[in-house]
């Protein structure tokens, strides 16, 4: 059942800018299983979009490799690469941008057919581009129509469809949802569900709001300042948060009930530079629990329980601070972790309490 | 009710005239802002929302923009028409606005420092100096040291340059604060930040506030009243923990059911189905019932109005009897 699909082994990508190189991608580690859902969530320029793209060789790496079913895809010509790329789609964050203005609704949908030549006659394409537009609900009568003319539900429609053509096993879902209204997100969701259980699809789904990640993914990995800080089954992960950037991301995420009270854990300090940033934890600079050894030396990821994963030195010290941030009422009456706060009195805590106000004696 | 409405918008219209038709953005529109309380005012993009807002503070781009009908009234004046002279010393004074876009709403070439003391200036009789040590000291309230007064938008971050927008907005201690998407464009883990620092301050200036979102976690955090907005009218108008825990109206309902919740695990969403009405070709009768699942045949023909269902909470739904007595 947990096949191994497509695997990144130390996969990098440093971008030049001036004043250096910009870590978008540092040295990452993880494992797509066959028909699973992987969630990808970070905020903005932490190198979600780059992952992605990355794995489908939409950006060559800069190192590391990416292998799927058995095969190091970063290692073929483009032309060995083009039987795997087929089995490899990405639908696009936005649905305004993505579709070309000039083509038509079947066209776009077509194209794929026509550069792959899957058919050998325009009739076959026409029947299959119907059959993809059946399959995410569109109207046979949208046929002839331009993107313009549709509203972001649809054409996020189109775009699927597009990725569907040629029967693919992969798709990189890159933010599919972040520019539609909750109602129509809501569709595209269910859609994309439907579709993954029909055609035993295995998604990577990248996305900021971790509601919806929470929502659609089996696993989830939580990326900060181009390296993976967590990555957990997904009630796990919601369940035990170890790393502090993850407790604080959950703490902040607004939660739509007046009977949920939750207490957002508020971030100080400057973000990390990703600008050839020093060999340390990159998000010590905001972290509330930062020693010495943060500022000296990147934590490794390591699996602190089976499946769970985390990039702190102190994991397993922060373990039981989680009920002093949400005061207890985010716990799940199934949790295992949901401790009385006098638990936080513990020793390690004190300890970084003594390390942090130490510090601060010190900047002044 | 005992309270009486700071800010209230009686039966708004507002159109823009085009091209294509006339696109009817806001339709008879109801809204009252308590003093001390903050409002939020949720939809879907298209909704009106912004119209909203501008049209509070008569700033419509007219043409193509028209307040058709309506009234607007700010301690029982009808800022619909006020004289411009008179408004000009109520925008930014009384009524300031923080924009969605920290990044677009800031003048490039400007010190930061400058476009605060600017508004100071503008609105208090007071000498260069006097505003300078106020745009200072209100760069301290909102978290930046006063040592950056002299940098330019550009060298902040977008959590740092929605701040500077927020100093703008309070430097004259204003009554009402239009918050217009103000965390939209931010981080979750900045957004918390922001919004933490408007409650503070929405306290310490002793401020009303109307907050424009589509986000409901957003609501659920900083405010005390909701309306809720579909085609260019107030659906839901309650007191937050009333429609959070009773929503009424079937797109109210819809909206909850289609928002995947951290907390809780749902197999499948519900989403509202169908798409928003074309703001030019609006359905008749209310404006929902295309999209709802208990349309009856009144709800085709007949607007709805408003009907209470209790002390702060109103829906313009047929499904509740209207009540005639109320005005």
């Amino acid at each position: 059942m947990k096949k191994v699909m497509l695997e990144a082994r130390e996969l990098t990508k440093y971008f030049d800018v001036p004043g250096g190189k910009l870590h978008a991608v540092d040295k990452v580690n993880f494992q797509i299983h066959e028909g699973e859902t992987l969630g990808l969530v970070g905020e903005s320029g932490c190198g979600k979009s780059t992952t992605g793209r990355l794995l489908l060789r939409l950006l060559e790496p800069t190192s590391g490799d990416v292998i799927f079913d058995g095969v190091n895809i970063t290692k073929l010509s483009q032309r060995e690469f083009r039987k795997y790329r087929t089995q490899m789609q990405i639908v696009f964050q936005d649905p305004y941008a993505s579709l070309n203005p000039r083509m038509s609704v079947a066209e776009i949908i077509e194209e794929p057919l026509l550069i792959n030549k899957i058919y050998n006659n325009a009739a076959d394409r026409a029947k299959r581009v119907k059959e993809l537009m059946d399959t995410v609900g569109l109207a046979p009568r949208l046929l002839n129509v331009y993107p313009h003319e549709l509203d972001g539900g649809r054409r996020q429609r189109i775009g699927i469809a597009r990725a569907l053509a040629l029967k693919p096993r992969f798709i990189v879902q890159d933010e599919p949802v972040s520019a539609l209204d909750v109602s129509i997100q809501a569709q595209i969701l269910n859609l994309m569900d439907d579709l993954q259980d029909e055609f035993q699809l295995t998604y990577m789904f990248i996305s900021h709001d971790l509601s919806v990640v929470k929502h659609v993914s089996d696993r989830i990995i939580v990326m900060y300042l181009g390296v993976i800080v967590e990555m957990a089954e997904s009630q796990e992960l919601f369940e035990r948060r170890l790393h502090p950037y993850t407790k604080a991301l959950l703490s902040a995420l607004p939660v739509p009930s007046v009977d949920i009270e939750t207490e957002p854990i508020i971030l100080k300090g400057e973000i990390t530079s990703p600008i050839n940033p020093k060999n340390a934890c990159r998000f010590a600079g905001r972290c509330a629990y930062r020693q010495d050894l943060c500022d000296q030396q990147q934590p490794e990821l390591r699996e602190l329980h089976p499946g769970h994963w985390v990039a702190c030195h102190f994991a397993e010290n922060l373990v039981q601070t989680e009920d002093i941030v949400v005061g207890g009422s985010l716990s799940h009456p199934d949790s295992t972790v949901t401790k009385p706060s006098q638990v936080i009195e513990e020793e390690p805590v004190t300890e970084v309490e003594q390390a942090k106000s130490e510090e601060s004696n010190i900047s002044k | 009710m005992t309270k009486k409405p700071l800010l209230e918008i009686k039966n708004l219209h507002v159109h823009y005239i085009t091209n294509e038709g006339t696109v009817q953005a806001i339709n008879d529109l109801n809204l009252e802002l308590y003093p001390g309380e903050t409002l939020g005012l949720v939809g879907e993009t298209g909704a009106g929302k912004t119209t909203t807002a501008l049209a509070m503070m008569r700033l419509v781009p007219n043409p193509p923009g028209k307040i058709v009908s309506g009234e607007v009234l700010y301690k029982g004046k009808n800022l619909v028409e006020m004289k411009e002279a008179d408004l000009r010393k109520i925008r930014g004074n009384q009524i300031s606005m923080i924009f969605q876009d920290p990044m677009t709403s800031l003048n490039p070439i400007m010190t930061v420092g400058d476009q605060i003391r600017e508004g100071i200036m503008l609105h208090q009789k007071v000498d260069k100096a006097t505003a300078t040590k106020r745009a200072m000291d209100m760069l301290e309230v909102v978290g930046i040291p006063m040592e950056r007064y002299d940098e330019y938008p550009h060298q902040f971050s977008g959590g740092m340059k929605q701040r500077v927008v927020i100093a703008i907005s309070l430097s004259c201690n204003p009554e009402i604060l239009i918050a217009d998407e103000p965390t939209t464009a931010l981080d979750v883990t900045i957004q918390a930040q922001v919004l933490q620092l408007m409650e503070n301050l929405k306290v310490e200036f002793d401020t009303s506030m109307l907050m424009i979102t589509h986000d409901l976690g957003v609501v659920a955090k900083v405010c005390d009243h909701v309306a809720i907005m579909y085609a260019g009218t107030v659906i839901e108008h309650a007191q937050k923990h009333k429609l959070y825990r009773t929503p009424k109206h079937p797109y109210t309902i819809g909206l909850f059911e289609s928002i995947p919740n951290v907390h809780e695990t749902t197999e499948r969403l519900k989403p509202i189905i169908g798409l928003m009405p074309d703001p030019t070709d609006l359905p008749t009768g209310c404006t929902f019932h295309p999209r709802c699942p208990h349309a009856m045949d009144i709800c085709k023909v007949e607007f709805p109005e408003v009907t209470h269902l209790s002390d702060e909470h109103w829906v313009r739904c047929h499904l509740y009897p209207a009540d005639k007595e109320v005005e």
